[in-house]
């Protein structure tokens, strides 16, 4: 197992200190957008030299290395109980290295042991599928735009918001305004329309597994996402909230089954320290293929 | 584009004097904010002026802002007078030689200190609260009334922001609270942040809150 433990832990290090390029990308072209002279500007300018020095050190982008939420692609047979065995060695090796900060706090005794391994951390989705191989994706998310996500149960009166794609627009809208720069932006959004209130953020976070120039194969969420962006990059908010052309560099949008009674809206933030990677494994548990 | 300061001094207070820095846009010039941080070179900063800040800065988050507010006495050593407060949790290493080695430091989001931090400035005389993502009317009334700034760091941009850390004095708190939430004790040069809520009652944060309401009520 020691194979993949040292693939883990390297999948770790780059999620860590390598922004995924569709986001490095995403942010270069809004870096173009910004009038120049400003502190928007000035702002994402930093933000560039992050990124290439954090890839350059190998360190983390952010101090903030996140909730650790591994997505598991497996073959029907695979150990899941060794599996996640070795993903907690992973994530306590990986701390002592400093890819990961010890980030991880008891809540009911507040101390933090410094492993990042405990009750809820890392979490791993397993899903299995008919392919021999083992799709491994990792998003760290940080606490700041995790604290800004909201979940909209609908109608909503205060939003004039009813049951219908135009008030999940006005939910999605005014999450964007509420979080301001306190998500680190620009964002991006993951939105799940549906499910109930743990399903709804669960899907709403799986959606930062797609490359942000991915388009939407549901024709009318994918007006919605097109339709939300370029509103929310018309209100001003700007890159951390100091004013600005760039509020976010994109929005994915899935729809899940409800029940009657229920009609939530699910936002998800992500901060513009995107960290996203993923592998895919052979038999030996070495990493064959990079994801993104 | 930023007013410049007027004439450099080249005296003892020459410490509000304007530079380029290669990080920021080069049309923008940089105030030197250098300590000791008395209370007459915060008022002269107003909202959206660059600076640069170099001198000691202490760490200090969620924890230690409940903490003190609870009534818990500052450790032997640290003193906030004239000082900067920065909401932060770093990323510190121990080399092999026992030295601690700063590998990220940006700014945690302070909105969460609201509830603390008007009455911190007053009671121990703080001058600069570091941070993302703004305060809100009680920290920028306290700003206001005692003289302090609300300094924006760019939020994530842990690596550039750790260069700007020269030295760690010293971590006070290690044990109890933990890495993340100890009191670090930094020496930091030319680390880059913007004035968002000055000691004159203005805010960034409202201004911004309160422009893009009205442009989001045009588009519903």
């Amino acid at each position: 197992m020691n194979a993949l433990q040292d693939s883990l832990i390297e999948l770790i290090r780059r999620t860590s200190a390598e922004i995924p390029d569709d986001v490095q990308k995403a942010i270069l072209d809004s870096l173009e957008q910004e009038k120049k002279g400003t502190i928007a500007e000035s702002a994402l300018k930093i933000i560039e030299r992050n990124i290439a020095l954090a890839k350059q050190k190998s360190q983390p982008i952010c101090q903030d290395t996140g909730s650790i939420l591994f997505y598991v692609d497996c073959p029907v047979g695979l150990d899941q109980i060794a599996f996640e065995d070795a993903a907690c060695l992973a994530v306590k090796k990986s701390t002592k290295k400093g890819y990961l900060r010890q980030n991880s706090v008891d809540s009911l005794t507040g101390v933090n042991d410094g492993t990042n391994v405990g009750p809820g951390s890392p979490t791993l989705h397993f899903h299995q599928h008919r392919s021999d191989e083992i799709n491994v994706r990792l998003v760290l998310k940080g606490g700041g735009c995790e604290n800004v996500g909201a979940q909209y149960s609908l109608p909503n009166e205060k939003l004039k918001a009813d049951r219908d794609l135009n008030g999940c627009r006005k939910a999605i809208l005014d999450a964007v305004l509420q979080a301001q720069g306190k998500g680190c932006g620009p964002g991006i959004l993951g939105v799940c329309i549906g499910g109930d209130r743990a399903t709804g953020y669960e899907f709403s976070k799986r959606q930062f597994l797609r490359t942000v120039a991915d388009r939407n194969s549901v024709p009318e969420l994918d007006r919605l996402e097109q339709d939300i962006l370029t509103t929310a990059n018309e209100l001003g908010i700007g890159p951390m909230g100091f004013g600005g052309k760039t509020t976010l560099l994109g929005v994915k949008i899935c729809a899940v089954n409800r029940l009657p009674a229920s009609y939530f809206v699910s936002v998800s933030y992500m901060c513009w320290a995107y960290r996203r990677q993923g592998v895919t494994l052979n038999s030996k548990g070495e990493i064959s293929k990079w994801l993104y | 584009m930023v007013e410049c300061w007027s004439a450099a001094h080249t005296g003892g207070d020459h410490s509000l004097t304007p530079t380029l820095h290669d990080s920021w846009s080069r049309l923008i010039l940089m105030i030197q904010l250098i300590s000791p941080f008395t209370v007459d070179k915060v008022r002269e900063l107003k909202v959206g002026d660059p600076v640069e800040i170099t001198g000691v800065v202490f760490t200090g988050r969620d924890a230690v802002h409940k903490y003190l507010h609870e009534g818990g006495e500052l450790p032997p050593g640290v003193s906030l007078r004239d000082g900067i407060i920065y909401h932060c949790g770093p990323v510190v290493l121990k080399d092999e030689q026992g030295n601690w080695k700063v590998t990220a430091a940006g700014p945690t989001t302070s909105t969460r200190e609201e509830p603390y931090q008007a009455q911190i400035i007053k009671q121990f005389g703080v001058r600069g609260v570091i941070g993302k993502g703004g305060m809100g009317d009680r920290t920028a009334a306290a700003c206001k009334e005692h003289g302090c700034v609300y300094l924006h760091a760019v939020g994530g941009a842990a690596q550039v922001l750790a260069e700007c850390i020269r030295r760690v004095r010293n971590v006070y708190f290690l044990e109890k609270f933990g890495s993340p939430e100890a009191i670090w004790e930094f020496e930091v040069e030319k680390f880059p942040a913007v004035v968002t809520i000055d000691t004159h009652g203005n805010s960034l944060h409202k201004e911004v809150l309160a422009a893009s309401q009205a442009e989001l009520a045009k588009r519903l």
